[in-house]
């Protein structure tokens, strides 16, 4: 099991972090644009999911998986959007995606006051904190990356 | 019952076959009096809820009825606009049915082919190599299920979170298009399928798929 990579965005798109770990290919495009299609494709699919369900829906789109990664998803009521590619064997980790928010892009970010709000985040500190929070998750395997 | 929907796209990514299997109910009916107190607004030729949520009536939720009599569009079923209807006092007391809107069929080849698009991106946007697009989606109401031939054509199936089996029901799926679509010559590639037997033998491996699926924990 592994994690490939971690995108972090506001809820104008902006992508305010982006961090990876085991990813073996890359979208061959400027990561500006990759951060737009990543943006454009959730948003369509958040769209997409509301218009298919048969009934109301209270968390929305979850994950989705291909032959190769999973994609997990979890959005808060502001509109801030965690997205965390792992490989297929993670089950739902919801909670991790919540812990990102609320004990790390909260605590370190939102509280801070020399990080602006909608712009990437520059402080270190989040970083550091965030990459050994996913170093130190179950399914974040050792294997060289 | 648990699988709501099968779709065919072809690898174009239009529509090229539709089934709903199976609707949830979750409608709400309602006797109102003068001043309505809900928000209604027209969207996309219907009339849906915009404030007032409650007892089941939910923002985004269509008028389906009017006094048991199922609406038209943004018309009652004698042709009045329902928002004019709703606005004179010497109709009320009136009772309203309230539900999720219905997809329309052009509403469905829109999805169709967003959901070929989502495919693509799903795939260009891997961290590994040689990945496929979208396989399997999950919300906290469905799955959407999808398997793509090497010939292009998607099979979606729409089903319970709980459902299991549908990798299965899809290759019977694909089988099924085979036999019945492909080999029928009246059937022109990539145009809807219209043939009978499809439909039927489609029909058919839902059923089985629904009872054969268990709905223990994990599965």
């Amino acid at each position: 099991m592994t994690v490939h990579n971690l995108y972090l965005f506001d809820r104008n798109g902006v992508c305010l972090h982006y961090s990876e770990w085991h990813r073996k290919k890359q979208a061959g495009i400027p990561k500006e644009e990759e951060y737009k299609l990543m943006y454009g494709m959730l948003f369509s699919i958040r769209s997409f999911v509301s218009k298919m369900s048969p009934l109301d829906m209270k968390d929305g789109f979850l994950a989705f998986q291909t032959s190769r990664y999973k994609l997990h998803y979890y959005e808060t009521p502001t509109g801030i959007k965690v997205v965390m590619n792992t490989d297929l064997g993670v089950g739902p980790i919801r909670d991790v995606l919540h812990h990102i928010y609320s004990a790390l892009y909260v605590e370190l970010v939102v509280k801070n006051p020399l990080c602006p709000l909608g712009q990437t985040v520059q402080s270190e500190l989040f970083r550091s904190r965030l990459d050994s929070y996913v170093r130190s998750l179950p399914f974040f395997s050792a294997r060289a990356g | 019952m648990a699988i709501f929907s099968v779709y065919v796209v072809n690898k174009a990514g239009g529509l090229i076959y539709q089934l709903d299997s199976y609707a949830p109910r979750a409608e709400a009916e309602k006797t109102f009096s003068y001043p309505l107190d809900l928000l209604l607004k027209l969207h996309d030729e219907r009339v849906l809820v915009a404030f007032g949520q409650r007892d089941g009536i939910r923002v985004g939720h269509a008028v389906l009825a009017i006094n048991g009599m199922d609406v038209n569009g943004k018309y009652t079923a004698d042709g009045k606009e329902i928002l004019e209807y709703l606005s004179n006092p010497a109709n009320y007391p009136v009772s309203i049915r309230f539900g999720r809107p219905r997809l329309t069929s052009n509403e469905k080849l829109m999805l169709a082919s967003m959901f070929h698009s989502l495919f693509a991106i799903g795939s260009q946007l891997s961290p590994e190599q040689g990945s496929s697009g979208i396989e399997m989606l999950e919300t906290d109401t469905f799955k959407l299920h999808c398997f793509q031939t090497l010939t292009g054509i998607k099979f979606v199936v729409l089903a319970d979170p709980r459902q299991a089996g549908i990798d299965s029901l899809l290759r019977k799926i694909y089988e099924i298009y085979s036999d019945f679509a492909l080999k029928n010559p009246f059937y022109s590639l990539e145009m809807p399928i219209r043939c009978e037997l499809f439909d039927q033998n489609l029909k058919l491996a839902l059923e089985v798929a629904e009872k054969a699926g268990t709905f223990g924990p994990g599965s």
